[in-house]
């Protein structure tokens, strides 16, 4: 069989696996939204960390990260070691434990609804729902994009980009309105073992091919283009670049719908404990092979292939062709099941914070199995929005996907400052955050609101206009009648 | 109590975080075992940071969050026996 119909093969079978999961994950729901949603917040330790970290990274760490490693170094190792390993992992407990209590206490499913409840405001519930959406929508766009991109080269234009992205988006919709979050969750697991082992096997059979690390860097050292490489720091690689990144990258993804829900859905407090110490070590397991790889590959003079991704070139250059082709087909499976979690998330911001308080506004109470319709009519609704995206592509709609995680950091501030501070005030909240989003969609579109403020990026400098702007709001305003200012203190734990 | 504990976690987290690069070592090209001297670095930093972290979960944590049942720090109160049992994610709804 040639490495098409290889790949063709491993990518039918990853789909009928996750469809029979898809399956196995629905005999068990109780067809409520919060099982649909959230599992019933029973995911276990080894489930959450590799549901969330595939959720995460995986096209970025087979793709874009080798890529960015052989054009640069590699440098992005240290990058997302910050950014996972250390800040997002602080994140985690600072953010995503007190969330799951909150969860715990008062059933909370989305992040606005957690906000709405202690602000007492249905308005700030639907922005920040709007604002996610915003920035979540283009970002399954562009995945959809590059399914539709990969299918087409994959199959050397047999199926087209449009059947292409119209196939995956019909399996995803399929996938997820039956399965929900236990059944991605469970893919999600198999996915990031799956990615874990086959990449320290590339990485050992490259080395194994080329004579070991010691020559691989030797050869980065002794060609002309790429010796500078092994320095720490470059006209690339600044300090304030590596900071702007890893900071607004870090807080960016404890905001992104898909990952926030997941501190809502632990099953307990010692999955919580366990998955917050083993993230620094699976950071380091995940990116030191994969980036490396990449950065080897420039030494070794691999050529950069047509399709715009080293890693399948290296892998075709020192390894058999079904090994190549079992990772090229595990990356797009991945890409898929990133979309997954996003698509059921981001129709969860929309049933639960957009559509229910408009029912509720115009009289209609929900009934919970008419919810659990509803919101897998919503992930329907979503796909398809996503899919037609892709297929006009309107301009603007590509920059905020590229942008996403700027966009979401821009939130956390706010949210941390509302998870902590007492005297936060529904007004400072809200002008926190319309100031920073306006900010960086100006950085973004218009032409004299600069992107970069020496060698700061405009979305680290986003973030400190919404902490100012929240903080000076709230200290000259005084809480609205409804705020439930206590809610997010008192007696946390307790129960 | 808890809040004079807080202070060196928080110190702790600072430092594991200013220390993931290692600024010391910029311009550095030194190969040590087939990689520069810097990713090592990194990778024991890594290490550490989970050590660190498994640290905090046993000792500390619920710090700075937990307001409830003061008395009991040290994650004691895990195993103080209460109904719903929070260590098994106690209420479901």
């Amino acid at each position: 069989m040639n490495a098409v119909g290889i790949q063709l093969s491993i990518i039918v079978g990853y789909l009928l696996v996750a469809l029979a999961v898809g399956l196995v994950a629905y005999r068990l729901t109780d067809r409520s939204a919060e099982d649909f949603y959230l599992a019933s917040r029973t995911l276990g330790t080894v489930v959450l960390l590799f549901t969330t970290f595939a959720t995460l990274l995986s096209a970025f760490t087979f793709f874009a990260g080798p890529n960015v490693a052989y054009a640069q170094g590699p440098e992005w190792i240290l990058v997302m070691g910050l950014m996972d390993g250390i800040i997002f992992a602080v994140l985690w407990y600072v953010i995503g434990y007190k969330q799951w209590l909150l969860g715990q206490r008062h059933g909370y499913v989305t992040l606005g609804e957690m906000l709405g409840d202690r602000f007492g405001s249905r308005w700030l519930r639907g922005l920040v729902a709007a604002v996610s959406l915003m920035w979540l929508f283009p970002y399954v766009m562009l995945q959809q994009v590059g399914a539709g991109t990969a299918l087409e080269a994959l199959t050397e234009g047999a199926v087209s980009y449009a059947a292409g992205a119209g196939l995956i988006t019909a399996f995803m919709i399929l996938y997820v309105v039956a399965a929900g979050m236990r059944g991605i969750a469970w893919t999600d697991t198999l996915q990031g073992v799956f990615m874990l082992v086959t990449t320290w096997v590339a990485l050992l059979w490259v080395l194994a091919a080329v004579g070991g690390p010691g020559a691989a860097t030797e050869a980065l050292a002794s060609n002309p283009d790429t010796a500078g490489f092994l320095s720490l720091g470059s006209d690339y690689y600044t300090v304030q670049w590596i900071l702007s990144t890893a900071i607004t990258i870090g807080f960016g993804v404890a905001m992104f719908p898909q990952v926030n829900q997941r501190f809502f859905a632990a099953g307990s407090r010692t999955v919580l404990k366990r998955t917050f110490a083993l993230w620094p070590v699976l950071c380091v397991l995940l990116f030191v092979p994969s980036f490396m790889l990449g950065t080897w590959a420039a030494g070794l003079g691999v050529p950069m292939p047509e399709s715009g991704n080293i890693l399948p070139a290296v892998l075709a250059e020192y390894t058999p062709t079904w090994f190549a082709a079992l990772v090229i087909a595990g990356a797009m499976a991945a890409m898929m099941s990133s979309s997954d979690s996003m698509l059921l998330s981001g129709s969860s911001y929309f049933t639960r914070d957009l559509y229910r308080p408009v029912a509720a506004f115009l009289g209609r109470d929900l009934s919970e199995r008419r919810e659990d319709l509803i919101a897998r009519g919503g992930v329907v609704v979503f796909a398809s929005a996503a899919f037609v995206g892709s297929l006009l592509r309107p301009a603007g709609l590509f920059e905020l996907g590229e942008a996403a995680f700027s966009g979401f950091a821009q939130l956390a501030l706010p949210v941390l400052l509302a998870l902590y501070w007492r005297s936060i005030t529904r007004a400072g909240i809200t002008a926190g955050i319309l100031a920073s989003q306006g900010f960086y969609l100006s950085s973004l579109f218009i032409a004299v609101v600069p992107g970069s403020y020496a060698g700061w990026t405009a979305g680290i400098v986003g973030m400190g206009l919404s902490l100012v702007v929240t903080v000076a709001v709230s200290l000259v305003t005084s809480p609205a009648a409804e705020e439930r200012r206590a809610i997010y203190f008192d007696q946390l734990g307790a129960d | 109590m808890r809040r004079t504990e807080l202070l060196p976690w928080l110190a702790a987290a600072v430092v594991l975080a200013g220390l993931t690069v290692p600024w010391f070592l910029w311009g550095t090209s030194t190969v040590v075992a087939g990689l520069p001297v810097w990713l090592w670095w990194h990778v024991g930093w890594m290490c550490l940071a989970s050590a660190a972290f498994w640290l905090f979960a046993q000792r500390a944590w619920g710090i700075g969050i937990e307001t409830a049942g003061d008395g009991s720090s040290d994650g004691s109160r895990d195993r103080t026996a209460r109904g719903t049992g929070p260590e098994t994610g106690g209420e479901r709804r």
